[in-house]
């Protein structure tokens, strides 16, 4: 199955949770060694952000981002993993796990009735 | 030609000793639990027919296995047959795999059927609904009925919770070793959530009951499953200990009798056995490090086996809640512990230990019910007062009722 990996920021987390998080490149080993690893991408800060939508026939670009929240998705990854449990062991060791939070959600795939 | 009732009788004890591990093993071979549980209740009802007709046979779990597997293969046939129109054949798992008459049920099984139930991944409600109706074999109208919501909504939330183990990819298979200890605690927190559902409202015929019952048949089956985890053993103990008061703790009007005034004779004494010997089996596997189930346990057993309220041993009690409160720490152990203190050195102690912890739900209660121990109650019956205005459940608002009556006359 594939997942996509949120990364959001959590400025709740305490200093001893981030001083545990392990090193990004260690990691991007494990993923790397693992495999199915598909895209990983770390996003502009969110004043970059740009919302666009079309209504009643007319574009509409507004600026910052569509969710009204305090955290923002500040990284997004793709991957292939075996089940949820798979993606959580994988997710649990992205630093990111213990600087932020991580929202999984699996991908749709199209395809025939087992998938 | 055998007597039809000889029959039910006989295709119900089978499925009470067989169920889980039928539905485990056809949740194995179809990958879907809706469909497992329809494929063994359709084997059952099929029992009664052949079994009246032809004998019960050898091994009933045996053909109940077989038959339960057949209807899943002609529904999955069905299903090809459909699906071929739309997708190309070979995407679609031959049933004839599935039909390997070597391939017996795996005794792992039933376990993997509950880490998958119980999984983090979906909301508490959701787990404990999907437990008691997979693994405890309950429908969907006796979990709604337990959980004072419309049979609809049950529904809606036992397929929502299907839907999202399908989506999310949860496997049929047992944790990865070093998460084992973290997963099994979640379907110890699950079987320990339904007994309190039931336990904690037991109002004498209420469907809420079984909810005791159902719970120590998943610790029974826990106990088989994982024999060799002493929290396991610890938490059968504890429900075990808990329930042996289960009748005792409602008078006939359905007023809530507190333990001290509980008549001990009316506890179930075949409960507290079993839970002692849990307990023994908890101790001797943990050793020095006990889990929390098995210190609510050991806290359980105190009052289990206290000739009298009054010989209760309140020195230990006070000593496990303060392990209990290192291994566990929360507001309601805390609480626990400050009552047990009141009761080891005398009111004025609890009352001053009370003042130090947060406020918790039952926490002006006992803060009340010490003022009144200590002779003072006049601020007894203002705190009472108080505490019925925060009271949430029928029980705690029956009790607090009696003790204004009671301080009243």
């Amino acid at each position: 199955m594939r997942y996509l990996m949120f990364v959001v920021e959590d400025p709740a987390r305490t200093d001893e949770d981030r001083s545990a998080a392990p090193e990004v490149e260690e990691f991007f080993d494990y993923v790397r060694a693992k495999g199915g690893w598909e895209l990983a991408a770390r996003l502009q800060p969110v004043e970059s952000a740009t919302t666009v939508r079309v209504q009643a026939g007319e574009l509409l670009v507004t600026d910052g981002p569509f969710t009204e929240s305090k955290e923002w998705i500040h990284g997004v990854a793709i991957f292939e993993a075996f089940d949820l449990d798979d993606a959580i062991e994988i997710a649990s060791r992205n630093p990111h796990a213990y600087l932020g939070r991580i929202e999984l959600r699996p991908i749709h795939s199209m395809g025939g009735l087992d998938d | 030609m055998v007597d039809p009732t000889d029959i039910a009788a006989e295709v119900t004890a089978t499925l009470r000793s067989e169920r889980v591990r039928l539905v485990a093993h056809l949740v194995r071979v179809t990958g879907e639990l809706e469909l497992a549980e329809d494929c063994v209740q359709d084997a059952a009802a099929a029992a009664l027919v052949s079994w009246e007709r032809d004998g019960v046979p050898h091994n009933p779990a045996a053909w109940l296995t077989t038959t339960a597997r057949n209807r899943a293969i002609d529904h999955h046939r069905r299903r090809v047959a459909e699906a071929r129109r739309l997708v190309r054949a070979d995407d679609v798992r031959r049933p004839d795999e599935w039909a390997d008459p070597e391939r017996g049920t795996d005794p792992v099984d039933p376990l993997r059927l509950l880490y998958m139930c119980c999984h983090p991944a979906l909301p508490m409600a959701g787990r404990v609904a999907l437990t008691l109706k997979t693994v405890a074999g309950l429908s969907t109208l006796e979990i709604a009925r337990a959980f004072l919501v419309s049979e609809d909504t049950m529904r809606r939330r036992l397929s929502r919770s299907r839907d999202k183990i399908r989506d999310a990819g949860i496997s049929f298979r047992l944790p990865e070793p070093h998460r084992l200890r973290q997963r099994t605690a979640d379907v110890m927190a699950v079987v320990y959530l339904t007994f309190n559902e039931g336990y904690s409202r037991t109002v004498r015929g209420h469907v809420r009951d079984d909810l005791v019952a159902d719970a120590l048949m998943l610790a029974d089956l826990l106990v088989e499953l994982l024999p060799d985890d002493a929290e396991v053993h610890g938490l059968r103990a504890l429900l075990c200990l808990q329930a042996s008061r289960q009748w005792s703790r409602v008078g006939p009007d359905g007023v809530p009798i507190t333990m001290e005034e509980q008549d001990r004779t009316t506890w179930d004494g075949e409960l507290i056995r079993q839970g002692l010997d849990s307990l023994a089996l908890a101790q001797r596997l943990s050793g020095a490090s006990p889990g929390p189930y098995r210190l609510q346990a050991e806290i359980a057993a105190c009052h289990a086996t206290a000739p009298s309220a009054g010989a209760t041993d309140w020195i230990r009690i006070v000593d496990l809640y303060e392990l209990l409160a290192r291994v566990q720490p929360s507001p309601i152990i805390d609480l626990n512990r400050a009552i047990a203190i009141g009761f080891r050195d005398g009111p004025d102690a609890a009352i001053a230990q009370l003042a130090t912890i947060q406020d918790v739900p039952g926490r002006a209660t006992a803060h009340a019910d010490f003022l009144r121990r200590a002779g003072r109650p006049d601020e007894a019956l203002a705190m009472f007062r108080a505490a019925l205005a925060d009271a949430s459940t029928d029980a705690e608002i029956q009790t607090i009722r009696r003790r204004i009556a009671g301080l009243l006359t």
